[in-house]
């Protein structure tokens, strides 16, 4: 980490380091750090789940907590864990693998990051307010609207805070991938993580909005008196479910596609050939990104669309199989005729293509309308998506952050540990879940706090606790790897893996300016290319100069600060409105935030030649 | 390494497919023992799909183990660069084509079966004697509304074997899913107006779970239903008894009649309507004991009752019941006594001959 | 970016396009146009729910008895020149000519503050004479929503280049200002297009019915 900074300056010093930074590799470990303590918490609430679950008729949790808590852990993997996550990989990566010193908005980058993390804290500081959201990750109206406390009004805003956050983060890596590229580093030379990337950008822009709707529509039902979901006042509830799912389902699609981009680098570099069929996988990337928009209501085919609309969403949802189909047999292919290294990363990633295909499975066959009748809100369902966001999400960041670790900290998480901590999650996963599919068609339907005795349902629910202490005890032995290799701080080259592309030609971790010249790309898998053809290090395509960095800001926490701060005067302002005052308050230390951001020139600084001839930056 | 877990995968399926293949669930619940129309049709194309994804997974799995086995990095290969290859056009091509015909091969009955599914208006001829119900769902629990037949009732649906019956679903509060997984699929009940439709055609008799899929709350879990079908000619005798029961009888036993009493009295009354009326605050206590369970989930005793009447919290939490009359909850409990009464009196609602005992 | 770029840029200069000069200048022009794809999808949703309740005004009065057309039409005309104002200010920012660019800026704002004006009376005869307001039925929650968020925009969009007017007053035109005008300027246009939307989706096929 950034212990050797801490030192020079002090623990207070690094601390303040940490709130101003804009260096999209110092954000990368935020994301990380926040992400992960909310994926623990998330992991928590599950095991707590399944300690319902054990037996029939289970009095372990009441009824009311239990809601809370199998909201609390979708609501929380997703948007606190998953989506962090995957940012801390675009930010470590994503500016390295195309050269650039820094995303386009160092600025908007930091305030994304704390919006996010201030939003997460909000949503989390139900749980000591009066109780947490217990109406679903999806809060269908009007059960949310109606839910008593504050739980869902807590969901709201810190799901609207947090959501801002990746929408900014989103434009930001757009605008990066589009215009922060080296010289030669065409869209058809770019890495696979950063095409989808792009592509997760693009969905996150276009998909994320609709939430925002979504999410004030139901602030203004529960809080201000609307009657947007009230069939008594002519709501209609029907409404929610469009825009939550036209949000949604491209939501998965954000978070599993970064990781197919992963999985193509990572299955590439350890089979030493390039990928196989690069410009299929491109085509394939985009055209998943572009179907992921037309296909929200397979989510809502029992909420009586009728057939026609069922049938043209279905077909349209099958349609995505092809592409996804087109990844699997590429990477199969590209391990073809390889010579393969079973790595940690790549284990992760081998592990992957078989559970996720099974995902896949699922989702064909959820797909099929007439048949989702008996799928939707089951366990079958619950099968399915864990199948898909466990198997191609939750083992692609275990695959990233193990491939990247040591670009984030110069340091190597050791393979045995690694090996050591995958086996159990890998067996505990599929222990889990696949048994569940055969619940929900047994008759489980989901969100289910107890199941009743003498229905068979069981050993089903007894293999799927067991199976998830064993990927508890996977997580563990990850984290004990962490702290290991935190302690040992064994420093490593800046290209541990013999990687082919851009972001291993810089030291690890890189100064932070990452390149001292910009390098000249020369095809694609830039530093295999060199390599092989060259030298093994990348030509500058610029003469040693000054270098511009932008100034570190403490300003964009102080916005997200404020509106956290507004967003518990929202919420209390309903039982007295002297509460109001809070959020007159906070709204005005975020408007003067972004006022004096406005106002205020901020230029940035050089690190001149001389000093980068002497190695500054480079700790 | 990789061996071991090839091994073991297989191990895993298999060993959960003997556990479950074999039993598939509960019979009167299980999606995988279709007993009705609905659940059949969905059945076939089910396997259909499983039978395609087999296949698939076969070729899949074959390339990958082969590919894991033979390809690893041998000893003393450590610098042997592999050839960069770019791309197979054939191939690239097969792995497009063949899945898109596998899944027009899917999505023709998928359409055909979307359709026939929503197809909830009796054919012309046989509109006259076609049976439609109106469902409501409500937290947390069912009431059924035999369209011009005068007879309402909660909780236990009867039908008749052999036929379509049509269902018009609604909900009273929140959204909640009708879902009786071994005879048809399930749909959802809507708030307002977006009324929904299906049609229920049991092949045999039998009593049918049904659960309610939609999360509506803290007792989501415990909103359970019984569909009981019955032979025709059974099923017409319980709806002529349904409809001519008399409200007003006397029980037989003392403290039944004591009980008839207290449920005045407690204001029971005022939200459990006994004789066919609307969904009102709770569900519609004519055939109370009749009911294969008690609240959806409790075995049908005198003992449950009680408790139930005494701790509606413990049972059901979340329930409209709680702390309406002296229950625990309240400020003046109702005495053992007491509830023994109403209970004698509510197990002796049995208005009609017809039981789910008859639905063999 | 450096201090070369706080320069002022006097008319007869170069550059042509100062809002594109720098690569801070192209990342915040694309940026943007990011932004207001994402703002289109908000409108996009506001819109669809708009449609969706339109009808649901229960016991209070329907659009076509509600609306009167002469006022939203002279808001539209008020708007629609705004941002041909604006038109011009981007012009003189591509001569380079600070002072002229500042006043058609100023004849923006004024002309932006009218609309807000109106706009606020609207909605004030709306609830006081009408009964129409954001309780009363689904219609009157959808129908504030989606106008309401129009005028937030509006209310914001004055803000903004108020504040870009007067800081930059005395500093004149340089390479880092001139990207944020561009900007705002950009904004004022896609507000006016939501209000072309509006007025056709809401007022006219609400007189139509």
């Amino acid at each position: 980490m950034s212990t050797a900074y801490a030192q020079k300056n002090g623990f207070f010093a690094g601390l303040w380091d940490y709130l101003t930074t804009v260096d999209h590799k110092k954000i990368a470990i935020l994301y990380l750090i926040a992400g992960g303590f909310f994926f623990l918490v998330g992991g928590i609430e599950a095991m707590l789940i399944r300690i319902q679950l054990i037996q029939p008729d289970n009095e372990f949790v009441s009824a009311g907590l239990y809601n809370q808590l199998l909201t609390m852990h979708g609501t929380t993997m997703i948007f606190l864990a998953a989506m962090p996550l995957i940012f801390t990989l675009m930010n470590i990566a994503v500016p390295l693998q195309i050269g650039a010193r820094d995303v386009a908005f160092p600025f908007l980058n930091s305030l994304g990051f704390w919006l996010f993390f201030f939003g997460g804290v909000l949503l989390n500081c139900s749980w000591f307010m009066g109780g947490a959201p217990d109406a679903g990750w999806t809060a269908y109206a009007p059960l949310s609207t109606t839910s008593p406390g504050h739980g869902v009004d807590f969901y709201v805003m810190g799901l609207q805070i947090s959501g801002a956050g990746t929408l900014i983060g989103g434009i930001n890596f757009l605008v990066t991938i589009i215009n922060m590229r080296a010289p030669g580093m065409t869209y058809m030379r770019m890495p696979l993580f950063t095409w989808s990337s792009l592509v997760t950008s693009v969905l996150i822009l276009f998909a994320f909005p609709a939430l925002t709707v979504g999410l004030f529509l139901m602030m203004f039902d529960r809080l201000f008196g609307a009657n947007f979901f009230d069939p008594s006042m002519g709501g209609n509830h029907v409404i929610w479910e469009h825009l939550f799912w036209i949000f949604g389902h491209p939501e998965v699609y954000i978070l599993v596609l970064p990781l197919f981009g992963l999985f193509s680098d990572i299955i590439s570099t350890f089979s030493k050939k390039r990928l196989f069929g690069y410009s299929a996988m491109v085509f394939a990337t985009v055209l998943i990104g572009f179907l992921g928009f037309m296909v929200w209501a397979h989510h809502m085919f029992t909420t009586g669309l009728g057939p026609v609309a069922n049938s043209i969403f279905a077909i349209a949802t099958m349609a995505i199989a092809v592409p996804t189909g087109i990844k699997i047999f590429n990477w199969l292919f590209t391990m073809w005729g390889g010579s393969i290294r079973m790595t940690v990363p790549m284990l992760w990633t081998v592990a992957f293509i078989p559970s996720f295909t099974l995902g896949g499975f699922g989702g064909v066959m959820l797909a099929a309308a007439a048949a989702d009748y008996q799928y939707h809100d089951t366990y079958f369902v619950v099968a399915h998506f864990h199948y898909v966001i466990v198997g191609g999400v939750v083992f692609g960041l275990f695959a990233g952050l193990t491939y990247w670790w040591p670009k984030m900290f110069g340091t190597m998480l050791n393979e045995k540990m690694g090996k050591l901590a995958f086996w159990p999650f890998f067996f505990g996963f599929h222990l889990t879940f696949f048994i569940q599919h055969f619940l929900g068609l047994m008759g489980m339907p989901r969100r289910y706090w107890k199941f009743q005795p003498d229905q068979g349902l069981e050993i089903g629910n007894l293999v799927s606790t067991l199976g998830a202490f064993l990927m508890a005890i996977g997580t563990i032995i990850f984290l004990i790897n962490v702290v290991i290799t935190t302690i040992k701080g064994e420093k490593v080259s800046g290209d541990p893996w013999d990687a082919r592309t851009l972001e291993w030609s810089i030291p690890s971790p890189p100064p932070f300016y990452n390149f001292t010249q910009t390098p000249l790309v020369r095809g694609l898998d830039a530093l295999w290319v060199e390599k092989r053809h060259g030298n093994g290090k990348m030509t500058p395509a610029e003469p040693l100069g000054d270098i511009h960095m932008p100034n570190n800001s403490f300003i964009p926490f102080m916005m997200s600060l404020g509106l956290f701060i507004a967003g518990f005067g929202f919420i209390y302002q309903v039982d007295n409105s002297s509460y109001l005052i809070l959020a007159v308050l906070g709204m005005a230390i975020t408007l003067l935030s972004m006022f004096v951001r406005s106002v205020k020139d901020d230029l940035g600084y050089h690190i001149h030649k001389e000093d980068l001839e002497k190695g500054a930056g480079s700790e | 390494m990789k061996g071991w877990m090839g091994k073991s995968r297989i191990l895993l399926l298999l060993s959960s497919l003997m556990l479950f293949l074999a039993g598939c669930g509960d019979p009167q619940l299980s999606a995988l023992q279709p007993k009705g129309e609905g659940a059949d049709v969905i059945y076939d194309l089910m396997m259909l799909s499983v039978i395609i994804m087999v296949f698939v997974g076969v070729v899949v799995m074959a390339i990958y183990f082969f590919v894991l086995i033979r390809f690893r990095q041998k000893k003393d290969h450590e610098d042997y660069i592999p050839k960069q290859v770019e791309g197979n056009k054939f191939l690239e091509l097969l792995w497009t084509v063949v899945p898109i015909i596998l899944l027009v091969v899917l999505a023709v009955p998928t359409v055909q079966k979307t359709f026939m599914l929503a197809d909830t208006t009796p054919a012309e001829d046989k509109k006259e004697d076609a049976i439609t119900i109106e469902v409501t769902g409500k937290q947390y629990w069912w009431h059924y509304n035999y369209k011009g037949q005068e007879v309402q009732t909660s909780q236990d649906l009867y039908i008749p074997t052999g036929e379509r019956v049509y269902l018009k679903l609604t909900a009273g509060d929140v959204i909640h899913s009708f879902w009786v997984p071994s005879v048809a699929g399930k749909m959802d009940t809507n708030p307002g107006k977006n009324e929904n439709e299906m049609f229920l055609h049991a092949y045999e008799e039998g009593v049918y779970y049904g659960k309610c899929a939609e999360f509506c709350g803290p007792s989501h879990s415990l909103m359970d239903f019984k569909v009981i079908a019955v032979s025709p000619e059974e099923f017409d005798q319980w709806a002529e008894d349904m409809k001519n029961v008399n409200t007003d009888s006397t029980p037989e036993t003392q403290s039944a009649q004591e009980g008839k009493e207290l449920f005045k009295n407690k204001n029971c009354i005022a939200c459990h309507a006994i004789g066919s009326s609307p969904a009102a605050v709770g569900p519609n206590l004519t055939a109370f004991g009749d009911r294969v369970q008690i609240a959806g989930i409790l075995d049908n005793n005198k003992e449950n009752l009680i408790e139930w009447l005494q701790h509606p919290e413990e049972v059901k939490p979340g329930n409209k019941m709680t702390g309406k009359y002296g229950n625990t909850e309240a400020e003046v409990p109702l005495t053992d006594e007491e509830a023994s009464k109403i209970a004698d009196y509510l197990l002796q609602l049995q208005p009609s001959e017809i039981k789910p005992e008859d639905a063999q | 970016m450096s201090a070369e770029e706080l320069k002022q840029l006097k008319p007869g200069q170069s550059p042509h396009e100062p809002e594109k000069a720098t690569l801070e200048g192209k990342n915040k022009f694309l940026g943007f146009w990011f932004f207001l794809g994402g703002e289109t999808v908000l409108f996009a949703s506001l819109f669809g729910t708009y449609l969706a309740l339109k009808d649901s005004n229960l016991d209070g009065k329907p659009a076509e008895e509600l609306f009167g057309l002469e006022l939203v039409f002279i808001m539209t005309m008020i708007l629609l020149t705004s941002s041909l104002t604006s038109v011009y200010a981007i012009y003189h920012m591509k001569n380079l000519d600070f002072q002229k660019m500042q006043l058609w800026m100023g004849i923006t704002v004024l002309l932006g503050l009218s609309f807000l004006g109106l706009e606020i009376f609207e909605f004030y005869e709306y609830v006081h004479h009408d009964g129409h307001t954001f309780t009363s039925s689904a219609f009157g929650s959808a129908f504030y929503t989606l106008v309401g968020f129009h005028g937030a925009h509006v209310a914001f969009g004055l803000l903004w280049i108020v504040t870009l007017m007067v800081r930059n007053a005395r500093r004149g035109l340089n390479l880092y200002n001139a990207p944020k005008y561009y900007v705002a300027s950009l904004y004022w246009h896609f507000i006016d297009v939501v209000w072309v939307f509006i007025f056709t989706v809401v007022y006219l096929m609400g007189k139509v019915g």
